[in-house]
Formats: structure tokens, sequence, C-alpha cells
């Protein structure tokens, strides 16, 4: 660890040449340090009046403790091999009753899709807590989680940046106003990515690929259509998410290709889990669980029957999308759908 | 018995994250009360007493919140220790953004949420800076994308404190909160001699007092000026 003598002795400047993303942390104060670039840290601390950092609600003891902190924990970040998730492994606890979950080991591979079945309050809230949280049997399920098939480090829980778990879900909106390329770069630059105007072209190529409608890096992110924001959350979480594991929680069927969606984020080795009720999703995925009061019920394979099912179900799925794009384009429909 | 500090912007989610988090203290048998500060009007201490959370409210009417917060706070803390709690829950409105009810030793808990906009950790002074615990909250209506940036945004702000993000509607993650708001070992007896994490904002001019009259000759005592003509050097 870097030490505090260091950090006083040393110039904003002179950070900022070794450890680049400490430019993020000095404009997170709203203290400006511009004309104070090559002044060591210790004489801006000493010199600083009273009334100034009071305003800046700038403390130094704790200011140097910060900066401290955070060069650790960005060069753990940056550094690290231990990021990549090949597997999550579930160990049983127990339902709502008390009573063991019936499965002993129930493992998610990453680019496979988990679907996950079960009424409203039957307990998939607690599943998804009890992964972001890396359940150690210390939670009301008494689940523990394995990731890679070991005991997960505290970081998972605890460092910021370092999140297991993304979610999709259906009433998310984007709130921000910017376009489409500024929204994205303002996401790559909070993940440190090196070549942002490559990922940024990746992103919205990708998004436009699911949309039915395309749109520009220039459209506002707040004009996109229901279809068109889906399609670039997908995106952007498939390829810009740190974290390893995706959650969707239904994927509304309007506007966008399902399908390619989900082949993204495989494609993207995240694993991916689907709360879906919709037949066609359900049976994309290569295990669904059915949880009940509160636990994991049963694990079941897909099976060949329901996959060749798939096919028709798709075929169906295919003719009414058909129709769906004639009404748009102003047609008249006839009795044969075919 | 334990104090926990939570503070955060208004609207923001603090009661409901309490209530969420107050609901998986009921499970473990850990007794709970709690003591809400607001200025003007609070309905929130009906939702504790509903939760059947004892509660006291506290109104700063013309005074400010968090000074009003300072000179109370140790009563208060006697009013739980004699009630017999396990964990008392001191919950306030940061309410220009400004300040920090935070006690040096005192586990404290900020809630911002993801709506606010991501220039806003910048914006919020020692409650965020100098808290231990952040809670993100209505990360259910917003994309992940803008999860990620504003949790990042609020760790260079803060790279000390455990960022969570809770789901003040369904509860999630209240549970996990919960499990590092109460520490059995821990035991506050009183605040006597406890200090401020960082001070409060000094605020002493004729307003202060009562004057309602603009103008030059009305300022009296600690007066600051916009700057309002062009600089020259920069």
């Amino acid at each position: 660890m870097i030490s505090q003598e260091y950090l006083l002795q040393t110039s904003p400047k002179v950070l900022i040449g070794r450890f680049p993303y400490l430019q993020t942390f000095f404009a997170g104060l709203t203290l400006k340090l511009d004309k104070l670039q090559e002044v060591s840290l210790q004489e801006i601390i000493s010199n600083l009046e009273d009334e100034v950092a009071e305003d800046n609600s700038f403390e130094g003891v704790h200011f140097i403790k910060q900066l401290q902190e955070f060069i650790q924990q960005m060069q753990s970040f940056l550094g690290e091999e231990s990021n990549v998730v090949d597997s999550l492994t579930i160990l049983p606890g127990t339902d709502k009753s008390g009573n063991p979950e019936q499965f002993e080991r129930l493992i998610f591979e990453k680019s496979t899709i988990t679907s996950i079945v079960g009424p409203t309050g039957s307990g998939k809230s607690r599943l998804l807590a009890d992964i972001e949280w890396v359940a150690q049997g210390d939670t009301p399920t008494g689940r523990t989680i394995l990731i890679n098939g070991e005991k997960p480090s505290a970081d998972w829980r605890f460092a910021s940046g370092k999140k297991l778990v993304a979610q999709l879900s259906q009433n998310m909106n984007f709130v921000m106003d910017l376009t489409v390329a500024e929204f994205i770069e303002l996401h790559a630059e909070s993940r440190m990515v090196n070549n942002i105007d490559q990922i940024v072209g990746k992103i919205i190529d990708a998004a436009n690929d699911l949309a039915g409608e395309k749109f520009e890096p220039t459209t506002p992110i707040t004009s996109l259509s229901g279809g068109q924001s889906r399609a670039l959350m997908i995106a952007d979480t498939a390829m810009l998410s740190s974290s390893p594991v995706v959650l969707i929680d239904e994927i509304e069927n309007a506007g966008i290709d399902r399908k390619k969606a989900l082949q993204l984020l495989i494609g993207e080795e995240k694993v991916v889990l689907m709360a879906t009720h919709d037949p066609i999703l359900a049976l994309m995925a290569h295990q669904r669980i059915v949880i009940r009061n509160g636990g994991i019920h049963k694990v079941i394979k897909t099976s060949q029957e329901e996959k060749t099912m798939l096919k028709d179900l798709e075929v169906a799925d295919q003719a009414i999308h058909q129709l769906r794009t004639r009404l748009r384009s102003g047609e008249v429909l006839y009795a044969n759908i075919r | 018995m334990n104090l926990i500090t939570v503070s955060g912007p208004p609207s923001s989610g603090k009661t409901a994250i309490i209530l969420k988090t107050a609901e998986t203290f009921k499970q473990r048998g850990i007794k709970l009360g709690a003591v809400k500060f607001d200025c003007l009007h609070t309905d929130d201490d009906l939702a504790y007493e509903k939760a059947g959370i004892p509660v006291k409210k506290g109104l700063s009417g013309s005074l400010c919140p968090d000074h009003y917060f300072v000179s109370n706070i140790e009563a208060v803390v006697d009013w739980g220790l004699k009630e017999g709690f396990d964990l008392l829950v001191s919950e306030s409105a940061g309410l220009c953004n400004r300040c920090s009810p935070y006690i040096k030793e005192i586990k404290a808990v900020c809630v911002i949420d993801n709506l606010s906009g991501i220039n806003t950790p910048k914006k919020i002074g020692p409650m965020l800076r100098m808290a231990d615990i952040v809670v993100i909250t209505k990360g259910d209506i917003v994309s992940q994308a803008e999860r990620e940036v504003f949790a990042s945004r609020v760790h260079a702000v803060n790279p000390v404190a455990i960022i969570m993000h809770i789901n003040g509607l369904t509860g999630q993650g209240a549970y996990e909160l919960g499990t590092l708001l109460f520490d059995e070992s821990k035991h506050i007896n009183t605040l006597k001699g406890s200090k401020l994490r960082f001070s409060m904002p000094s605020a002493l001019c004729s307003y202060c007092l009562g004057e309602t009259r603009i103008g030059e000759t009305y300022q009296l005592g600690n007066v600051r000026k916009i700057k309002l003509e062009e600089k020259q050097n920069d």
C-alpha cells in the first residue's frame, strides 16, 4: 500500500502522472487545485485557510486516508484477474418454513441461461439478494454462494465497482439528458475503458441490430422508444457492465429481437438469469429453477422435447411478428395468417 | 445500545430503507427505536408507529435542523437507553446538503437515490464524504449503466464507504444492510464528550436573527457576497 507520507510529500501533478485514474478522484473534490498542481499535498493542506476548507468540506487527515484507499482499490481493481467468473454455485438452504432445498449444488456456468419461474412473492428477490451479497450461510435462507467453485473473497460484497449482478428490468428508464453516444462514453469512462470510441461504436451497432427501428449516436436517450431503450440497455450491459451475472426481469416482446439479445449476453460470457413466464424465453434457457415458498423447489433441465417445441413456438412468434410489421406499414390482413 | 445516524436528501428513501431493515431486525429479535429529525413537517413518525417501532419526532421549525439535531441527540440517546432498545436509529434529512449530523465512533449511513443526477454526489458535502455506508436507492427504475456511473461517482467522492444498492420497495438488500448496522459488542451509554465528524456551517448573520428586510444596511454579522464581476486572470 502507498504510504501516507509519500502522498503528503507529493504534488497532485506527480500523483496523477503516476496514477492516471486519480483524475476522477480530484475531479470529485469541490476544492480547486488548479494552481496547486505542483505543490505537495502537505503544503496544500497546511496552507489551506480554515474557511476555504470548511466551505469545501475538506479535512486533511480524512482526505489523505480517502486518497490512499482510492489508490489501493483502483490498483486491485485494475490489476486483478480474479474478476473473471466462470461459474456460480449455490449450495442449498431452506425455504420460508425451514424445509431444506432439494438439490445438492446448483451451478450456473458462464454463457448459459437459467430461467427462474414462480409466482410473485415466491422468493425471487431473496434468491437474487443472496447472489448479490454472495451469501455465506448468513442470510435468512442459509444458502451459500461459491464463485468458480470456491469461497469468494469479501471484495465481492464490499468493493465498489465490483458488483456480481447487473439487472435489467421492465420498468427501467434512462433518466439522463444526454445523447446515446455521450451516455455510453460516460459509462465507459467510469469503467476506465481504454478505447472508448471503439466500444461506443460497437455498442450502438449491437443495439441497432437488436432494435426493430434504428437510432443514431446523436439521438437523445430519453427520446428512444421502449424497444430501442431496452436494446441499448442490453447491449451496454453485455459489453460494458463490470458484473459477470446478468439478471433479466422479463423482456417484453415488442420492438426487440429477444433471441439475439440473449445470444449477445451469452456471447459476452455472462451468466444469464432470467425471471420469465414467457414460454419462448423460458425454453431458450438451458435449465430453469422453480421457486416456491421462498425456496428453490425444483431444477429442470430443458428437455429435448421442449427444445423441439421451442422451434414451433418460434415459428408462431415469427408469424405474429410479421403481422405486426405489416400492420405498421399500413397493410390490410387476411384470414390466412400464413 | 447501538446508535446509528441515517441521513440523506429529502425523499431519497431513508424511512423506507430503515423500515425494511427494521423488519429483519424484528426477525432477529433486536429491539429497535427511532427518532426522526425534520424541519417543518413529517409524517414519517406515523410510518414507524404503524410498523410497531417506538418513535420520537423533532421538528426544528425556524432553527437550522442540523444544529437542532446536535443540541438534542444526547437527550434522545438517554431516552433510548431508558426504553431499553438494542438499537436506536436517528434519521435526519440533509436539507442544504452541506451538513452531516455524523458523530465520531457512531456508525453513519447516507442514503441517496439514483434519480438525483450523476453530479449530485459531488454537490453533497460531509453528509456523503464522511459516511461509513452509502445506500443507493431507486436502482430499479434506472438503467444498469446509470447505476454503475452513479456508484462510481459516489466512490470517487467517498472511497472508504461501503456502497450498497437497496430496493426500498421490495427490501432487496435490507437484510444485508442490517448485518452491517448492528454490532452486539458495541454499547454506548452517553454521547457526552463525543464529537461531530465535521463542523456545522457557520451561519450567524442578521437573517439568522429574524431580519426580513433586504438591503446592505440590514446585513450584519457573517455575510458573504456572490462574485459577479469577471475574473481578470482566469
